[in-house]
């Protein structure tokens, strides 16, 4: 195999620094003890971790985020799951499309979703509704948690469900006993990558969130289009520890390299 | 993927549409019907006092074919979405390839460095961004260092084609990683033993079997960046409008719904041309090879 020259050392190193460089300073400048965006060259100071705290509106789209998040991560998988087991076990009429339609949500821009979903919200009446966000975010997650089932319900040996059918097992019994425990890592896998992209979702959101459930991405927009001061660091420092702690938990009961550049 | 299970029992006909009717039903509520909504709102006629009327027009696709301003701005994001896919693929194959040839644990890490951000939010990155091209930030001093007066980044194309590239990077070395994971590397190496140089090795033996990983990636990265929002929306301010920022001017400051409609379906018509038109010419180079 062939060994990499020092121009192509060189040529990584950039990259990575490329692509380190605008988490590294937003967590460094967090901890600036000025009063503006700046690398902190006296000392480290937590107090724009405290301004957070002193912003209601902040730590309400924080809950708001988490609670949107779960709730469409946990429906998507409850949808998810008996779709994958249809698309992935069964030859049926028209499975190619709906496999077709129930991912296409990942190539439709999220801008186009985000303003059709606002004409639907507002006919029916249901313009900032919660529970309507949740199922607008259900829609953009589901295909992550789709991808994943399908992967392991593709990927697993079906003997021992005959074995406990062919033993009178009823298919209630089966599916409870062997076929779930065996699909779990695909169903939390699914659940996390969706819990992450609903909390990172920011386009869609934007246009059908009301005052009432703005998500955190969305109220941290609005904040840095008017005015920037590092307590937008010191959030954004968070979220990205907060993503590290979400890629740990992936990683270990998924395998995030298996997430994120496939099966190999 | 193949159906494992043969058709046994003649309910089997039936399972397969109740399993997946929960989210036929999700997808057809809040997408199928929505988006038909959006198409129609598009032809809707709208007044600046009345709001929108019920009598259907062109109107709206006219301004955007025939307005001076819409024209900049359809052609400014997709030249910037073409400039972001041409700078991913000069970075992201050949770092694919730097990848591929570590040995773990680096090859593990660095492709977890390069990858992981994806999951990072894209507002976080946007701001990090801002920060690093500010008038005050690091490039600038570096720049200040070399004597080099300080250079306005912001709100300029430059800072908005950045960002674009770092956000895209993972998109383009996903799929070019997975295509070198299936290369042999015994090919390049029978190449280079029958006297091939290492140019000719990697144009006529590497690069025609990474190139559908290198198309595929394209055709994300192209679709992600001309329909990106929070990009051009935190670094390219009020001057620099790309398709999204406008959108949403439309919808919530000028509150014409209609014609943010109409701008919303020629940017996912474009979307979809350009993928199935990336299709084609995919499918026509493996008939080419195969046939």
């Amino acid at each position: 195999m062939t060994r990499n020259g020092p121009v192509a050392l060189a040529f990584h190193a950039l990259v990575v620094a490329f692509m380190l460089a605008p988490l590294v300073i937003v967590c460094l400048v967090a901890f600036t003890p000025g009063d503006t965006l700046s690398l902190p060259t006296t000392g480290f100071s937590l107090r724009w971790f405290r301004a957070i705290f002193v912003h209601p509106d902040f730590v309400q789209s924080f809950w708001n985020s988490l609670r949107l998040a779960a709730l469409a991560a946990t429906i998507s998988v409850a949808v998810a799951v008996p779709a994958g087991l249809a698309v992935a076990r069964h030859d049926f009429p028209g499975r190619d499309f709906l496999n077709a339609l129930f991912l296409s949500p990942l190539i439709v821009p999220h801008l186009v979703l985000g303003v059709a979903l606002l004409r639907l919200f507002a006919l029916i009446g249901a313009t900032g509704s919660f529970p309507w966000l949740v199922l607008a975010h259900v829609l953009v997650v589901t295909p992550y948690a789709l991808r994943l089932v399908i992967a392991a319900v593709v990927g697993f040996d079906r003997s021992a469900e005959q074995a406990a059918l062919s033993l009178g097992a009823s298919e209630a019994t089966v599916f409870r006993r062997i076929t779930l425990p065996m699909i779990l890592p695909g169903i939390t896998g699914g659940w996390l990558l969706a819990f992450i992209n609903s909390f990172d979702e920011l386009t869609m959101s934007i246009f059908v969130t009301s005052p009432a459930t703005v998500t955190l991405p969305v109220r941290m927009y609005m904040y840095a289009t008017e005015s920037i001061d590092p307590m937008m660091a010191a959030i954004s420092a968070l979220m990205v520890a907060l993503t590290a702690v979400a890629m740990l938990l992936l990683d270990r009961v998924y395998g995030l390299d298996k997430i994120l550049v496939g099966h190999n | 993927m193949s159906a494992l299970a043969p058709a046994a029992a003649p309910r089997v006909a039936v399972r397969p549409y109740l399993l997946t009717a929960p989210a036929l039903l999700l997808f057809g509520t809040l997408l199928v019907v929505p988006l038909a909504l959006t198409a129609v709102l598009s032809f809707n006629a709208f007044d600046h006092t009345t709001g929108v009327k019920n009598e259907l027009t062109l109107a709206h696709y006219a301004a955007i074919l025939t307005d001076d301003y819409y024209f900049t701005v359809f052609f400014r994001t997709f030249w910037m979405a073409g400039l972001t896919t041409l700078i991913t693929v000069l970075i992201g194959a050949p770092e694919a390839c730097v990848l591929s040839r570590m040995r773990n644990p680096w090859r593990s890490i660095f492709l977890l460095v390069v990858v992981a951000p994806l999951l990072v939010s894209v507002v976080v990155r946007a701001f990090g961004w801002s920060m690093l091209l500010g008038p005050e930030g690091p490039v600038n001093k570096a720049l200040a260092l070399l004597g080099l007066g300080p250079v306005r980044f912001l709100y300029t194309p430059v800072a908005v084609v950045a960002a674009l590239v770092h956000v895209m990077l993972p998109f383009m070395v996903i799929p070019v990683w997975t295509s070198l994971q299936k290369l042999d590397p015994l090919v390049e190496n029978a190449a280079l033993s029958l006297n091939a140089s290492r140019f000719t090795a990697l144009t006529r033996v590497v690069l025609p079997q990474v190139l559908p990983g290198i198309l595929s990636g394209s055709l994300i990265v192209f679709g992600l960046s001309a329909s990106s929002f929070a990009i051009p929306g935190l670094l390219g301010g009020r001057r620099l409008k790309m398709v999204a920022t406008v959108v949403y001017d439309e919808y919530l400051h000028e509150l014409n719904w209609p014609l943010g409609a109409a701008i919303a379906i020629v940017l996912l018509l474009a979307n979809l041309v350009v993928m199935l038109s990336y299709n084609r010419l995919l499918e026509g180079r493996y008939r080419k090879r195969l046939g």
